[in-house]
């Protein structure tokens, strides 16, 4: 059976699914339940010198037809409970289980006082590591915190220099999304002395309108404020910056991957990009901490199906495969083709390429036929595919010879 | 309007969920020129209906049903969907079609509670159109012909309008409540709708061709015919069509007793068996002539009586009514052959005792009515051409008149499918003669 024990920058954990810092590791009781359930590691909900206030109500969800909480953003902030009761509590987790990674999130102004007072104080319990919100972008941000910093390079390397000074465990440091390029926040994480980066924070939204009284969701007493958006549909997003970051030579650090895992087959996917591990949340607060024993046994069934030995081997096999646009083979060419007897003919396929892409599927006079690829024609986009229903149904196919490669990049160097 | 009417018992169709709404409307695929749409003889478009229930526009969606079909609501409760939209649906590969029925009852039940009016008259073209019979083919005929700006008048023999779905569809399928809303959405059109007026009757079909430019024969069929076997006059012995409605009306029915027999497999047998049951009969037997497969009742209309407690006999062929004091108190019955040729088999004879009969063994023809019109038939079935004009120029037919006998063509969503055509037929004259 594949070995799925973890090591993030030195902070050991039995698996590779730690908790997010969020809503579900607030509390011991909640951490506690996590542990039992299975999961390898938590990562506390933000503790700062003083618990701060919460408003009501705090979460919109994102559903799409029945999906609920394809995405979801909050507008929580940081623990509202004292730091010595959230400590307290770490201690009592860490005893139970202390082969568990409890890293602790950390919050504070903007000054090297407070950041070497704040990890003081949390090293006087038990902590494997300290991860820095740099990410929240809502509320914090506006005291100068969260996202203020983590939008901010020079600042982000500041203050890891002076995390890493006080703290005597791994520090990594949590990016925020709402940037225009992450690798400029993570290759300042890696200067100050981050020994991981985590990412990716929620990204700025508005979760959606109440068409009866036109209020923003969430609304607090008729006002609303940006929150932060997460859940299985920032996925691709968070992928993107964790490769990116994965294949930037200034920054080659370890990464903990977040942003809308919800299966072993998001983590994987992670992990391919160049995670180490990944960090949950979202898929949490909708179906509970038991969701994490098909995560394990998800993971463990796939790695051994591949024999695979561990799940680190999985790390950063796709990041290679992550280019420049100017480096893509245009010799290279599928077509699709469509199956006509699993074909069940409904015609997504026909429409979607007549109005959307290359009028390059026909459809028979007599309905009862399945549609047929004009291949001649077709630019191998994989729209069709996308839009069949029926899994295998749309094969695209490689039609071109397979033995040249002629890039953008070529093109432009060398003339014809 | 208040309209008496009884529901004798829970109805058959359930009402949707909002969650079960949900989950089947956006599991719909949204196909491009579905196959369900091809299959709805009135061509509703389904997954446009269907989206706008997922998307929270129930006021659209029940526009879309109610535009192609104008008794869709009735439709969402009779129409045999699993041989119609339901039964072309892409998800039959594997056996889950969407439950397209249910839906559209949903959506039009929406429009039902929130009375609203879906459609508006169009510009007045100056002509008017007479429609003999208010049943889905008229119903029809003149919401479109009424959408089209002209001026029509429904001539209906019975008191209120909607035909066999109002008076001849057990409630429990079909409450006469929907095909009445049906019909006030066709009067919220300007449409005037003249009951208790029997054309050829009470007002001679020359008054109509003296009066409107065009007619539209819509006039259904009539009763039950008799067996015409010993003791058909005795007391007890009901037409099917008028004991349903006498039924759903709230009407007194009589005593019925224990057991009662059907005679006929179609689906207006059906419906009074199970009518007979929910009347609290305790024994009720239907008696079919042919071979269960022969039977023109649905597979699903057996299957519903059968759960109801009815039970069936086939290949057996009443041949004589034993009447003591002037009431029917018992049924000779002989078996007939395996051919399905209902060819009786001699020696076979046997009594069984009954307390009530009703005959479901098809229905007249009003031939009467046509020749008042002057319009060619056989056997009162209306000839028409593609466009359902008949030998008279100036009268077009829909519906069960024009329907042959033993089709499979007589369902309502047909009949209102005819209705919408035979108007497009006329909007199509009466321009061409202004011209």
């Amino acid at each position: 059976m594949a070995d799925l024990s973890n090591d993030l920058a030195g902070i050991r954990s039995p698996n590779p699914f730690w908790l997010a810092s969020a809503p579900p590791t607030n509390s011991g009781y909640q951490v506690m339940r996590a542990f039992a359930a299975g999961w390898g590691g938590a990562v506390w909900k933000t503790l700062a010198l003083e618990p701060i206030v919460n408003v009501t109500s705090r979460f919109g969800g994102y559903d799409i037809g029945t999906y609920r909480m394809a995405g979801m953003n909050n507008i929580e902030l940081i623990t509202d409970r004292p730091l010595e009761d959230n400590l307290r509590e770490i201690a009592e987790c860490k005893a139970a289980y202390p082969d568990r990674a409890i890293v602790v999130s950390l919050m504070t102004e903007c000054t090297r006082e407070s950041w070497h007072e704040l990890i003081r104080r949390c090293q006087t319990v038990p902590v494997d590591g300290f991860e820095l919100n740099f990410g929240c972008p809502h509320g914090m941000s506006e005291r100068g915190q969260g996202a203020a910093v983590g939008q901010d390079p020079e600042l982000i390397e500041m203050v890891t220099r002076w995390a890493k000074e006080a703290s005597s465990v791994p520090v990594i440091v949590k990016l925020t999304p709402n940037v225009t390029d992450i690798r400029y926040a993570a290759r300042a994480a890696a200067k100050g002395g981050a020994d991981a980066i985590s990412m990716i924070n929620t990204i700025n939204s508005v979760i959606g309108v109440d068409l009866d009284t036109w209020l923003p969701i969430p609304h607090v007493d008729g006002l609303s404020s940006h929150g932060g958006y997460c859940g299985p549909a920032v996925k691709p997003i968070a992928l993107n910056m964790v490769a990116s970051c994965a294949r930037d030579a200034a920054v080659r650090i370890p990464i903990s991957g977040i942003g809308g895992v919800s299966t072993w087959r998001d983590a994987v996917e992670f992990l391919l990009m160049g995670a180490t591990n990944v960090q949950v949340c979202t898929s949490v607060m909708h179906h509970g901490f038991g969701i994490v024993t098909d995560m394990i046994e998800g993971l463990t069934n796939y790695l051994d199906a591949r024999g695979l030995g561990s799940a680190s081997e999985l790390i950063g096999k796709t990041v290679p495969r992550i280019v420049d646009w100017n480096d893509l083979n245009l010799d290279y060419k599928i077509v699709a083709r469509i199956d006509p007897d699993t074909c069940i003919r409904c015609n997504k396929c026909y429409i979607a390429c007549e109005d959307a892409a290359h009028q390059c599927i026909d459809r028979p006079e007599d309905p009862r036929l399945a549609p047929v690829v004009d291949e001649e024609h077709c630019v191998g986009c994989n729209l069709c595919k996308m839009v069949c229903p029926v899994e295998n149904c749309i094969d695209m196919v490689r039609v071109d010879a397979g033995n040249t490669a002629h890039t953008w990049r070529e093109r432009l160097s060398v003339p014809s | 309007m208040a309209f008496p009417s009884a529901s004798l018992g829970p109805p058959i169709a359930k009402r949707l969920s909002p969650l079960e709404v949900r989950i089947e409307a956006n599991r719909c695929l949204q196909c491009h020129d579905a196959p369900c749409i091809r299959a709805c003889p009135t061509g509703i478009d389904v997954p446009r209906f269907i989206g706008r229930i997922a998307s929270g526009d129930l006021l659209g969606s029940a526009r879309a049903i109610m535009d192609a079909n104008p008794v869709g609501a009735s439709c969402a409760r009779v129409c045999p969907t699993s041989q119609l939209c339901e039964g072309a649906c892409v998800y039959n590969a594997d056996q889950t079609p969407i439950r397209i029925g249910d839906l559209q009852r949903y959506a039009t039940d929406w429009a039902i509670d929130e009375n609203v009016v879906l459609f508006a008259p169009g510009p007045p073209s100056g002509m008017r159109v007479a429609v003999v019979g208010g049943g889905p083919a008229g119903l029809a005929a003149a919401r479109e012909l009424a959408r089209l700006g002209h001026a029509v008048t429904i001539f209906e023999r019975d008191e209120v309008a909607g035909g066999l779905d109002t008076y001849g569809i057990v409630p429990f399928r079909l409450p006469a409540e929907i095909a009445l809303w049906e019909v006030e959405q066709v009067r919220a059109l300007g449409v005037e709708i003249r009951t208790g007026v029997a054309i050829g009757e009470t007002l001679p079909a020359a008054a109509l061709l003296a009066d409107y430019q065009a007619v539209v024969l819509a006039c259904g069929m009539g009763s039950v015919p008799r067996l015409g076997i010993p003791g058909e006059d005795a007391a007890g012995i009901w037409d099917a069509l008028e004991f349903i409605r006498r039924a759903k009306m709230g009407g007194d029915v009589g005593r019925l007793g224990e057991t009662v027999a059907i005679i006929g497999g179609g689906n207006t047998a059906i419906d009074a068996a199970t009518c007979s049951k929910r009347l609290g009969v305790p024994s009720v037997t239907m008696y079919y002539r042919r071979g269960a497969s022969r039977m023109t009742a649905y597979d699903f209309e057996i299957e519903f009586a059968q759960l109801e407690g009815v039970e069936f006999r086939t290949r057996t062929l009443p041949t004589r009514f034993i009447v003591e004091h002037g009431r029917v108190s018992g049924l000779e019955l002989v078996d007939t052959a395996e051919d399905d040729s209902a060819r009786p088999l001699p020696g076979s004879e046997r009594i069984v005792p009954v307390d009530t009969v009703v005959l479901a063994i098809g229905q007249t023809r009003h031939t009467a009515l046509l020749d008042a019109f002057g319009v060619v038939h056989q056997h009162g079935v209306a000839a028409v051409d593609a466009g359902l004009r008949t030998s008279n120029p100036r009268v077009w037919a829909a519906g069960d008149c024009m329907f042959s006998p033993g089709g499979v063509d007589a369902m309502v969503v047909e009949a209102a499918q005819r209705g919408k055509d035979a108007a497009y037929a006329i909007d199509a004259a009466l321009r061409g003669e202004d011209r």
